[in-house]
């Protein structure tokens, strides 16, 4: 099962989504209002302890535990993100929550959010459907 | 035990998040992101012959594991790690959302809108069903949502995605000052 450990990781990253209350509504509320320091610092402290951890990778050239190297894949920019990344903000805003916490928020018992998961999936699927004749 | 059990601060959760990257990047050569998730879903249960969703989705079950252990991870931690107090958010934000017509405060969610009793009203649908539809439509638009684009894509010093990460700020500024005051009249 060489893909446990993933599973191993993910357990991990929903304890802290809960626990530092990232998958809260309020939290996110706060953050757009400018209210709180919070999710300012989670999202900027992650940035930089990933930053460091990849330049660390880079510059000693460490591989995965298969002795893989190490690849990112280079992102290259379309206006797409732009149109779907002020889309994904209004409704992250609106449900309180991103992808990741939404599952966070299903294991925690909040039932009702599997509904906005598979909103979230049908609108997945409406992007494919219309991806062809969107401006990127 | 009762530091666990508290809520915990942001210097501890941030950097904690940070070192998913690396973990993941190790463990596989695999990159943070969350979104693509939902395109699995997709190609694995509704491809409908639309091309974007015509790939080998089974070379990447691995993250369909690691939604798997969030959902694990959120449950162990409302269940067996939690913290039984209302959510700790600046009075300010809560008065302003008393004023707009929130009345209860007590879970992580304000459950006069997120229930399934609120489900059934028209603001409860615009909420979770509309939301929900614009999460999904959005970071698959923008190829990523906070974790592939925040935080990975920034800590990887790609451009695009602070570019992306800037679009979804302004979208929650513009939803939170603009507009929420309107659908929370509902």
């Amino acid at each position: 099962m060489k893909n446990l450990k993933f599973l191993l990781v993910g357990m991990c990253f929903g304890i802290i989504l809960i626990k530092s209350e990232v998958i809260s509504w309020f939290r996110i509320q706060e953050m757009f209002r400018l209210q709180s320091f919070h999710m300012y610092g989670i999202i900027g402290s992650a940035i930089v302890v990933a930053m460091i951890s990849i330049l660390l990778i880079k510059r000693f050239n460490i591989k995965t535990i298969h002795q893989e190297a190490i690849i990112i894949p280079d992102k290259q920019f379309n206006w797409g993100y732009v149109y779907g990344g002020l889309i994904f903000g209004l409704g992250w805003a609106l449900t309180g929550a991103c992808p990741g916490p939404i599952f966070a928020q299903i294991g925690s018992g909040i039932l009702v959010t599997s509904v906005t998961l598979l909103s979230a999936i049908a609108g997945t699927w409406v992007y494919g459907l219309l991806r062809e004749k969107l401006p990127h | 035990m009762d530091i666990i059990k508290q809520s915990w601060p942001w210097y501890a959760a941030g950097p904690l998040i940070g070192l998913i990257v690396p973990a993941l990047l190790l463990l596989g050569n695999k990159t943070f992101g969350i979104s693509s998730t939902l395109r699995q879903i997709c190609a694995a249960c509704i491809p409908a012959d639309i091309s974007f969703f015509k790939y080998d989705w089974k070379k990447e079950t691995w993250n369909l594991f690691f939604i798997a252990g969030i959902v694990i991870g959120g449950f162990i931690a409302a269940h067996l790690l939690s913290n039984p107090g209302p959510v700790g958010i600046n009075p300010k934000t809560t008065g302003a959302l008393q004023q707009q017509g929130i009345k209860d405060f007590t879970g992580l969610l304000p459950q006069d809108i997120f229930s399934f009793r609120g489900l059934a009203t028209l603001k409860g649908f615009v909420f979770i069903v509309i939301g929900g539809f614009l999460v999904g439509f959005g970071t698959r638009y923008a190829g990523g949502c906070t974790s592939g684009h925040a935080i990975m894509g920034i800590s990887s010093l790609q451009w695009p995605s602070l570019v992306a990460t800037c679009c979804f700020m302004i979208g929650g500024f513009v939803m939170t000052w603009l507009i929420l005051p309107y659908l929370l009249q509902l």
